[in-house]
């Protein structure tokens, strides 16, 4: 009799396509919420336990559905980093949720609330499937539903910008994921297997003998470069920008900083697991995902300097700071895969409270959006522009901020590689570009306008905006305390790190 | 060469398929090519699931007490072509159907009309 905490990874994701059919079916959007949020907050709960399970015992287990064995049946595989980012990705949702609440029952049409919900739930199922899985073409199937989720929750507002955003940012993904497919269909064609340990196996024994070498080669750069379409790694971040900045508030926390996650973790389970990190860098894949990274880290932050609408600007933020996660991968070491991973966690919690403040921020200037309009504004919610602070910092990198420990120990991982005057030379770059848009910022919220101005402002503002929010400060004060975690007690964090890459 | 073609002449026309749609889903500016495109790129990748499992003379993929006499066909590329499949249709039905709102609001399809269009809204 296997421990019953096993099955959890398996129910928590059938609790949340669960929860999609029930909310798509109930008839308000609060009870849709509050159902939401609770399958997320109760999915953090369940794979915190599983991260004490598979941590404290050292251990990673299989979880087989149905009971049919490795060559028929289908497989979840589970250690304590996926335990881990599982239940960060859960509780970040929830939170994302709890922030945005206020501005996402104004903005949808009360008949179409619940359908937004429905669609939420599908995106943490994938998120969590994508964590999970131990068979690649599962992990298909549950890119394509995040890809329909992701595009129905940028156009959930429902305006003209976001529709034309929604449909390109469908198309980027369908060449991404139509891609990754056809890798997937080749690589199985000189393996015949599908389930991650079997496939390990078969790419192990080609590297050996050196057989289809070329159709192998093609595979894992297809595969690589699909996920890091859909992931918006450098050349291929154009539909990012519109989708990002202009969805509701919540969608854009959701968005830049879980959806985009649950491939880049694909990816790294799939370097981990399947391909080894010595196989790509044999094949030259490493140094291309390098150059990417590297160049994305610097041209992300060089567009955000030039753009003026907050949420924009927070957007092609997220280019550079996945840059920053491809880097990581492309150095081509343990550590380099471990202090990516450190990378995921602290983006996941920063971005959002980012996003969830802009929103907040904007709402009581009158949802203005564009720097200039939110001077001051601040002032008005003081609980947004401290957590708008203390993401700024950390996406700068200062000391005690999450930003700073996972800078640290990308520098540190680029110390033994060929690489490591270029690779530090762009992480001190990029830290300069970075803090060449957030102080300006900073300043733009902190700094009071003339007199005339913020009447003007506060003119357009209305007075359910400027009351406080309490579902927001509780989130921001959540994600606010994660960023001080993070940068502070890191290494209980990079432990488990380390535990789960080795257990993968 | 050419004999090599033949022999692979569902991988090569797989790879072509998969170029053309590929090239359409990228470089087209009307939304419905896009998505013809798209059908085109997955079309490609069926029909190289389904020969990849094809085994000549094979039989019906049913385990039953006959051992491996005659040859069973490669089940798993065929579940995998009818998965894609079920993805692609629901893939094309969301996107006609976005399509078909981005018309009734702008009137128009074409890529670059639409981004101007919004751009002006967005200002």
């Amino acid at each position: 009799m296997r421990p019953f905490v096993e099955n959890l990874p398996f129910l928590s994701i059938f609790l949340a396509l669960l929860a999609g059919i029930v909310t798509a079916a109930v008839r308000s959007g609060r009870t849709a919420y509050w159902i939401t949020t609770g399958v997320c907050a109760a999915a953090a709960a369940m794979h915190l336990w599983v991260l004490e399970y598979t941590y404290l015992e050292g251990l990673r287990f299989t979880y087989t559905m149905g009971r049919f064995l490795a060559p028929y049946g289908n497989a979840l595989q589970c250690g304590p980093l996926q335990a881990l980012l599982a239940s960060a990705f859960s509780l970040v949702m929830a939170t994302c949720l709890a922030g945005g609440r206020r501005e996402l029952f104004q903005e949808l049409k009360p008949g179409k609330q619940r359908l937004y919900f429905t669609m939420v739930n599908m995106l943490e199922a994938s998120l969590l499937a994508l964590t999970y899985t131990n068979d690649v073409f599962t992990g298909y199937v549950f890119i394509e539903i995040s890809t329909i989720a992701a595009c129905s929750l940028v156009m959930a507002k429902d305006s003209g910008p976001n529709l034309v955003a929604a449909i390109r940012y469908l198309f980027m993904s369908l060449m991404g994921s139509g891609m990754f497919l056809i890798g997937l269909t080749m690589l199985n064609s000189v393996t015949g297997h599908l389930l991650m340990p079997a496939l390990a196996e078969a790419v192990a024994e080609l590297r050996l003998s050196g057989d289809y070498r070329i159709p192998l080669t093609v595979a894992v750069g297809l595969m690589v470069a699909g996920l890091g379409v859909k992931s918006a790694m450098f050349p291929f971040h154009l539909w990012l920008p519109d989708a990002h900045g202009g969805a509701a508030t919540a969608s854009s926390a959701i968005l830049s900083g879980l959806v985009l996650k649950g491939y880049i973790v694909l990816l790294l389970v799939l370097i981990l697991r399947v391909f080894s990190v010595e196989l790509l860098a044999e094949l030259g894949a490493a140094n291309v995902i390098l150059a990417f990274g590297l160049l994305g880290m610097l041209a992300g932050s060089v567009f955000a300097i030039r753009e003026n609408h907050i949420k924009r600007m927070l957007a092609y933020s997220t280019v550079a700071q996945v840059g920053y996660i491809f880097m990581g991968i492309g150095l081509g070491t343990t550590e380099g895969l471990i202090a990516s991973c450190f990378h995921v966690l602290v983006h996941a919690c920063c971005k959002p409270l980012l996003f969830l403040c802009a929103g907040r921020l904007s709402a009581v200037s009158g949802h203005h959006k564009s720097l200039r309009n939110l001077r001051g504004s601040a002032y008005r919610d003081v609980g947004a522009g401290l957590g708008f602070t203390v993401g700024a910092l950390s996406m700068i990198g200062i000391p005690l901020f999450g930003g700073f420990v996972s800078k640290f120990y990308f520098a540190n991982a680029a110390l033994p590689t060929g690489m490591t005057a270029l690779t530090l030379l762009a992480i001190a770059l990029s830290t300069v570009l970075n803090a060449l848009y957030y102080v300006p910022a900073l300043l733009a919220i902190w700094v009071r306008p003339p007199a005339e101005d913020e009447l003007a402002i506060l003119g357009d503002t209305h007075a359910e905006d400027l009351a406080p929010d309490r579902f927001f400060a509780a989130a921001s004060l959540l994600l606010i305390l994660a960023v001080f975690i993070l940068g502070i007690f890191y290494h209980p964090i990079t432990d488990v790190l380390e535990a789960g890459v080795r257990l993968i | 060469m050419l004999e090599d073609i033949l022999q692979n002449r569902y991988a090569v026309t797989a790879v072509i398929l998969f170029g053309v749609g590929f090239a359409n889903l990228m470089l087209q500016q009307n939304l419905l090519r896009k998505v013809l495109g798209f059908n085109i790129m997955d079309a490609a990748i069926f029909l190289l699931l389904a020969s990849l499992g094809y085994i000549d003379g094979g039989v019906a993929p049913i385990v039953g007490d006959r051992g491996f006499d005659p040859l069973y066909i490669n089940p798993i590329p065929s579940g995998l072509a009818l998965t894609g499949i079920v993805v692609s249709v629901a893939i094309t039905a969301f996107a006609l159907a976005l399509i078909q709102r981005i018309y009734r609001r702008y009137g128009t399809i074409e890529l670059r009309e639409l981004l101007e269009l919004a751009k002006k809204e967005d200002d």
